[in-house]
């Protein structure tokens, strides 16, 4: 082989999820025949076209909305045939003992009799509804749309960082990608055995339609979101399409005798199921915030009523919730007898005495993060944390234990990433997701999220993250 | 279900429609202005755009004075201004954006790269050796818009109301263009007999895109109740109020029987009295009983059609005073 622009490439002693990996091998040969110019030069056209095909996210600053494209690296991150049987079957694995779960603790609440799971961990969490108790849901599938975050350490072993079980995003950067990487480098994908991602839509569709009120006849499913403002709107516009259904807001939709409906040109038109990619709180006025107006008044006694299917379910939060995740393993042990196949990554639970005294001898080496925050806020990463952010972290923790947890700080896996005209290590993450209507589905492959900085470790779009494609092979 | 089209989506697809249509208008005239009006009218014809629009309030408040570069600047680029041609986009763009699990992706694709090129011109841009060139950029990509419409928007329910919005903002633009335009053309009493200024009737035909088919028509003479006339009440000709009045009652005619949709019978019926109206009444008629009172009396019209629209298809309720901006 000749001079590749991958040579002066340095994994800089993290695992390397393009060298470390023989799959990639035919990625690698192929890479080898573009020259650096060409790489920059399609990486520049296919982050312009993002851009302008709006495949955007939005931000706020002052009254001004401002479209982001969330980076796209053209280095692709590769898994092979064996790597993705391992992921995709933890993931099942993983989503059947967190739907078995919601189900126990929404009605019999055995796990919590049994002493597997503190009970006020769970009916003390701010996640729970009270309200779900006692309710039937089709399938017992809760969680119907998972997105569950899993890091590499510098084994090249697959860890569990997150469940994502309330209202994840990111499936249409997955697809998109792809899209932008067809198009772009066309002699890189041909023939090399790369597993399809199209079909998610029809996969989601059938799944939601399973979640339709027995006896519903081609069944009416719409897609909920927040409006226009809300920073994951492409992706709501991305799924009703893929599934070609209405995108509605909460004030097209009312609710008459415990029915749902939707406004239409012809009056009102029935609704059997809703893909909802509105938070819990803010669903229904009568039920949970009564100040929000992006919901539907009177939506929960419709769903109790069982004339109305919602994915995901009211109260999965409590299943994705930072502490409960520690007990996952032991869970997946108590409902199906197995050992789980995907690890966690070690917890410290900072409620529990002996685990907060550990955190606060170790805070320089460990990472903290509070239960309740979604998108990298509030965490703080010991090795990397001032003196002033480590005091910070250590007041905050003695005030109000129970809202930490610590982990080990991973070396997480690097790819070759193109950073201003060179090729660099940067830290990766992986998000799959995975579909679950009468059975669970998981799309080969997923979100790679790359930390864009030099030796960040955070990558999410908020915090200078970008995306890769994820080329699941064989 | 794909023939369910929700309420909101309805306005937003009228109103998408609405504001493209009233952009390439206000280029056109601009265009024209700029071209064919820099002579001894010049004053009086940018003064006359700001009249076209209602706008007198708005423009002349902080002591902005006339001049080309002053009402350019006012309705090319100024984002403050509702009425101009950057407001407009922004805001065809806006419901584009909330349509968009309706619309095509090239449909999206192609206002939102119109959007951000519009936002980043400048004033330097409105310079007289740069400003044709503008105009025909922003006329050129409506039309484009039109064009990718034509060949790639689904032919559903979406597609009559993007259909119903385009024709009313057509011919109400129609009938501000006329009712500004005849009565500044038309010479003094004390004038009668001398010869009519014939390029800038011209200049008001070539602002509708009407110049090469008026003179197919009329080849020999300008005068001001032909090309009022052809303006008003020509069939063939796309742009006048006969044409799309009748565009816009067959739409609802066709909207309503083909989704059995029981609303909007108020619209169909004032659209039946106004076309009854155009297709009976003749020029000189029209322009004995006074002109200017007819045109108000049709855009009273066209009010009337596109707010029984809102409150029949639209989910407005009959208290709700205005949609979207309509121009005052």
């Amino acid at each position: 082989m000749g001079r590749s622009i991958l040579d002066g490439y340095d994994p800089q002693g993290f695992y390397c999820e393009m060298l470390g990996n023989p799959a990639s091998a035919a990625v690698r040969e192929r890479l080898a025949a573009l020259s650096m110019a060409a790489l920059k030069e399609r990486a520049a056209a296919a982050n312009a076209e993002l851009y302008n095909l709006g495949i955007t996210f939005t931000v706020y600053s002052d009254a001004k909305t401002i479209d982001r494209i969330l980076p796209f690296d053209v280095l692709p991150r590769v898994l092979s045939a064996a790597e993705w049987r391992h992921i995709e079957s933890g993931i099942v694995q993983r989503i059947t003992a967190l739907n078995l779960l919601l189900d126990d603790i929404y009605h019999d609440r055995k796990i919590l009799r049994d002493g597997i799971v503190p009970a006020d961990l769970i009916l003390g969490n701010h996640n729970y509804r009270p309200l779900m108790q006692g309710v039937e849901v089709p399938h017992k599938a809760y969680i119907n749309i998972c997105g569950t975050d899993i890091v590499r350490d510098e084994t090249g072993a697959f860890l569990v960082l997150e469940d994502n079980a309330r209202t994840p995003s990111g499936v249409s950067y997955v697809v998109e990608n792809r899209h932008m990487m067809l198009r772009a480098f066309p002699d890189l994908l041909d023939d090399i055995g790369l597993r399809g991602i199209d079909n998610y839509g029809a996969r989601l569709i059938a799944a939601l339609q399973e979640l339709a009120p027995p006896g519903t006849a081609d069944p009416q499913v719409v897609l909920l979101s927040p409006g226009t403002y809300n920073s994951a709107y492409f992706e709501h516009v991305f799924l009703a399409r893929e599934m070609g259904v209405p995108l509605v807001e909460g004030p097209d939709l009312v609710v008459e005798d415990e029915r749902v409906y939707m406004r239409t040109t012809g009056g009102l038109a029935r609704v059997d199921v809703i893909y909802r990619r509105v938070n819990d709180d803010f669903l229904d006025p009568e039920a949970f915030i009564a100040e929000s107006r992006l919901g539907v008044r009177g939506l929960m006694r419709a769903y109790r009523a069982g004339n109305v299917g919602l994915a995901n379910a009211i109260g999965t939060g409590v299943a994705d919730d930072k502490a409960v995740y520690a007990y996952v393993p032991r869970i997946i042990r108590y409902y199906l007898g197995e050992e789980a196949i995907l690890h966690n990554v070690e917890t410290h639970i900072c409620r529990e005495p002996q685990a907060l005294r550990y955190t606060l001898d170790h805070l320089a080496e460990l990472v903290v993060k509070p239960v309740g925050e979604a998108g990298g806020y509030g965490i703080t990463v010991g090795p990397k944390a001032s003196r002033a952010e480590l005091d910070d972290c250590r007041a905050k923790l003695l005030a109000d234990p129970a809202n930490y947890i610590s982990q080990p700080c991973i070396n997480l896996s690097v790819a070759p990433t193109l950073i201003d005209g060179r090729i660099e290590a940067r830290h990766v993450e992986l998000r799959p997701f995975a579909v679950t209507g009468a059975s669970t589905w998981v799309l080969p492959g997923g979100l790679t999220r790359v930390a864009l900085r030099r030796g960040s470790l955070v990558v999410n779009s908020s915090q200078g993250g970008g995306s890769k494609d994820t080329w699941v092979l064989g | 279900m794909a023939d369910v089209l929700l309420a909101r989506y309805a306005d937003c697809i009228f109103w998408l429609a609405r504001y493209v249509e009233r952009a390439e208008n206000l280029a056109r005239i601009l265009d024209v202005n700029e071209t064919f009006s820099r002579d001894s009218h010049g004053g009086q014809n940018w003064r006359s755009i700001i009249q076209l629009n209602s706008d007198e309030e708005r423009f002349f408040e902080g002591g902005r004075k006339v001049s080309a570069q002053s009402v350019l600047e006012f309705y090319v680029v100024d984002a403050d201004n509702p009425t101009s041609i950057v407001s407009a986009i922004h805001s065809a763009r806006e419901n584009a954006r909330t349509l968009r699990p309706l619309i095509s992706t090239e449909m999206w694709t192609q206002l939102n790269v119109f959007y951000n090129h519009l936002a980043a011109i400048g004033v330097a841009d409105l310079a007289p050796g740069r400003l044709a060139g503008l105009l025909t950029m922003i006329k050129e990509a409506c039309q484009t818009h039109t064009g990718i419409t034509e060949g790639t928007f689904f032919r559903d329910q979406g597609w009559y109301f993007y259909q119903l919005g385009r024709y009313i903002e057509r011919a109400d633009q129609t009938t501000r263009l006329l009712d500004i335009k005849y009565h500044l053309l038309l010479p003094d009493i004390a004038d009668v007999g001398s010869p009519t200024d014939v390029s800038q009737w011209n200049a008001l035909l070539r602002s509708a895109a009407g110049y090469h088919a008026y003179r197919r028509l009329h080849a020999a003479s300008t005068t001001p109740a032909r090309v009022a006339g052809f303006l008003l009440l020509n069939q063939a000709f796309p742009r006048s109020v006969h044409h799309c009045v009748r565009e816009v009652g067959q739409l609802l005619g066709g909207v309503k029987s083909r989704y059995a949709l029981r609303g909007g019978n108020d619209a169909a019926e004032e659209l039946d009295r106004l076309r009854a109206v155009l297709g009976t009444l003749t020029i000189s008629t029209i322009l004995s009983e006074g002109l200017h009172e007819f045109l108000d009396l049709i855009q009273q019209q066209l009010i009337a059609v596109s707010r029984d629209l809102s409150i029949a298809f639209f989910g407005y309720s009959p208290e709700a005073s205005q949609t979207q901006t309509a121009i005052g």
